[in-house]
């Protein structure tokens, strides 16, 4: 399992109820589900990935975060997880808001677009960036609205949703961000993992 | 028809209380079981069919002589495999397959019911099934499914019954018959009640059958069940047995021929009275309504597992139908997953060889057994 996912898992206490949105293959799913005791939900938008959730035993409902988020009652989980698909929405504010009415908290994480290799890719090779986090063509990406750590951390604030934490990660390296070291943060972490709460 | 001896009986002494007010008592339920009870009789999913379909649900039915309606999902190593659970389905009250319907006796005036049979609810048909697990001695069940009005049934046996099954899977179906729907099943009754050989309902007395409005009910129904992508492909415009159009009324087309065929073949096997007191069922069938308009309460005492499966094609009962009872379940925190499977065969999809239907379905049930 990516560390990605075990940061997230760290996230949660046991016995939580948790909706993963956007649950691909369920990977993170079955983990909270086997080892933290967490009644656990899914909600994905691609036919053959619910399959693969149906196949391990894990509950989840096709459907598409910016339509089907609306069906779940206020505060109906205590976490709401969207992993690395806010930027593929075409109205993250709208699913943003959703995960935070939805979930008591939500944990969002971000590909860090001020990620220094994202910036040195396109000052120096003057292309659309590709890294590990980005894998995809600027013509294929299902990327829409791209932002860097900074910006998320500037967008809640405006917004008076509560940061509990923020995570920088880097390969295998997560580390707290805050106040003093977001600008370096910014530019050396290629994931941002954010706990919030509105 | 030897009904005797291919078609197992239950009768239900105890008096069942129908929506319509009336009363039945000591009424015959017909079934048939597959594969074995366990001792801890914990392995039982109850299967519920369709408005045309019967207790035969897999292997030869031993009256039409053709597979059973459901043999694609049901058997053993199927999705539904009998080598692990104990599958059982009864024919409906109303039905032509051994229940009791209007082709039976009515006890008061010794002739056949006929119209004089009372009108039956999908609520009434659950309830008089009920009786199947006090018979077998199951506490609970491990599952129920059914595809369209077997849907339904499974539906409104959760509600009534809410501790009785550990799971549920509503198959291509609706919580509330739709004007589209209603419309198309009043075509199949004006279909059948205006052959003169219907006779108000009392053709059987008389040695006729309004065989031909029968066909034609299913004729128009049969278009139902199908997409039109699927019509297309398989049929086309191609001509039957023909080289070239001939100008008259016979069936040139295939697609004219093939249905033509269905409902002739469907005049055999099913009751044209049946035809019009199930439809009747489905068209009074309205979950939320029973709830006041809520359909989430009719969930909220049961802590059953739920899921919910669609098809792209089906117009009948369409994805968005489905999702609604997913939406009634989220609401109230339900344990619902649903998926919808791609298919261009409609809504026969969940009766034919769909390979991702099935998948989903035997991995939803078999994941869940090992939960148990």
């Amino acid at each position: 399992m990516k560390n990605e996912f075990k940061v997230i898992a760290d996230l949660i206490e046991k016995d939580k109820k948790v909706l993963d949105v956007g649950c691909a293959d369920g990977t993170l799913m079955k983990f909270l589900k086997e080892h933290k005791n967490i009644k656990i939900r899914g909600l994905e938008i691609s036919k053959n990935k619910v399959q693969e959730c149906i196949s391990k035993g894990l509950t989840v409902i096709e459907g598409n975060a910016e339509k089907d988020l609306k069906q779940f009652p206020d505060k109906s989980f205590d976490y709401v997880v969207l992993s690395q698909t806010l930027q593929a929405f075409l109205n993250p504010e709208l699913v943003l808001n959703e995960l935070l009415r939805v979930g008591k908290k939500a944990i969002v994480t971000i590909p860090n677009f001020g990620y220094w290799k994202v910036r040195f890719h396109l000052l120096f090779r003057g292309t659309m960036p590709i890294t590990k986090t980005l894998p995809d063509e600027w013509y294929n990406t299902p990327n829409l609205h791209m932002c860097t750590i900074k910006d998320f951390v500037t967008f809640v604030k405006s917004r008076d949703i509560k940061i509990f934490k923020s995570l920088a990660l880097n390969n295998l390296n997560t580390s707290s961000i805050n106040e003093n070291n977001l600008i370096f943060k910014n530019l050396f972490a290629d994931l941002g993992i954010f706990l919030i709460e509105k | 028809m030897n009904i005797e001896t291919n078609i197992k009986t239950l009768i239900v002494k105890k008096p069942l209380k129908l929506d319509c007010g009336k009363t039945i008592k000591d009424f015959p339920i017909a079934y048939e079981t597959y594969g074995s009870l366990n001792s801890k009789k914990d392995n039982a999913i109850l299967v519920f069919h369709a408005l045309t379909g019967d207790q035969f649900v897999t292997g030869l039915n031993p009256m039409t002589k053709k597979d059973g309606w459901w043999s694609y999902a049901v058997g053993p190593d199927k999705a539904i495999d009998t080598n692990k659970y104990f599958v059982i389905c009864s024919n409906v009250i109303g039905g032509c397959m051994g229940s009791y319907g209007p082709s039976h006796i009515n006890p008061d005036t010794k002739n056949i019911f006929g119209t004089n049979f009372p009108v039956i609810t999908i609520n009434d048909i659950v309830n008089a099934q009920y009786s199947l697990l006090d018979h077998f001695g199951i506490d609970k069940l491990f599952s129920i499914t059914g595809g369209s009005m077997g849907g339904m049934q499974v539906l409104q046996f959760i509600s009534n019954f809410p501790d009785k099954s550990k799971t549920v899977v509503p198959i291509a179906t609706t919580s509330s018959h739709s004007a589209q729907n209603i419309a198309f099943n009043e075509l199949g009754r004006q279909a059948i009640t205006a052959d003169s050989n219907w006779n108000d309902g009392n053709y059987s007395s008389k040695n006729i059958n309004p065989g031909k409005g029968l066909a034609v009910a299913r004729m128009a129904a049969h278009i139902t069940y199908l997409s039109k992508k699927g019509l297309q492909e398989k049929f086309g415009r191609k001509l039957q047995e023909r080289e070239d159009l001939k100008f008259g009324f016979d069936a040139d087309f295939q697609i004219e021929s093939y249905l033509r065929y269905q409902g002739s073949v469907f005049v055999d096997r099913f009751d044209a009275n049946s035809y019009l007191y199930i439809t009747r069922a489905m068209d009074y069938f309205d979950l939320a309504k029973q709830f006041n308009g809520n359909l989430s309460n009719a969930f909220k005492n049961t802590k059953a597992k739920f899921f919910i499966i669609s098809f792209t094609s089906d117009w009948l009962y369409p994805t968005q139908e489905n999702k609604d009872i997913v939406i009634a379940l989220n609401s109230i925190g339900a344990d619902v997953g649903f998926v919808e499977i791609e298919s261009d065969k409609g809504h026969d999809s969940f009766l034919l060889d769909v390979p991702d239907f099935l998948s989903a379905l035997k991995n939803f049930l078999d994941k869940s057994y090992i939960e148990n």
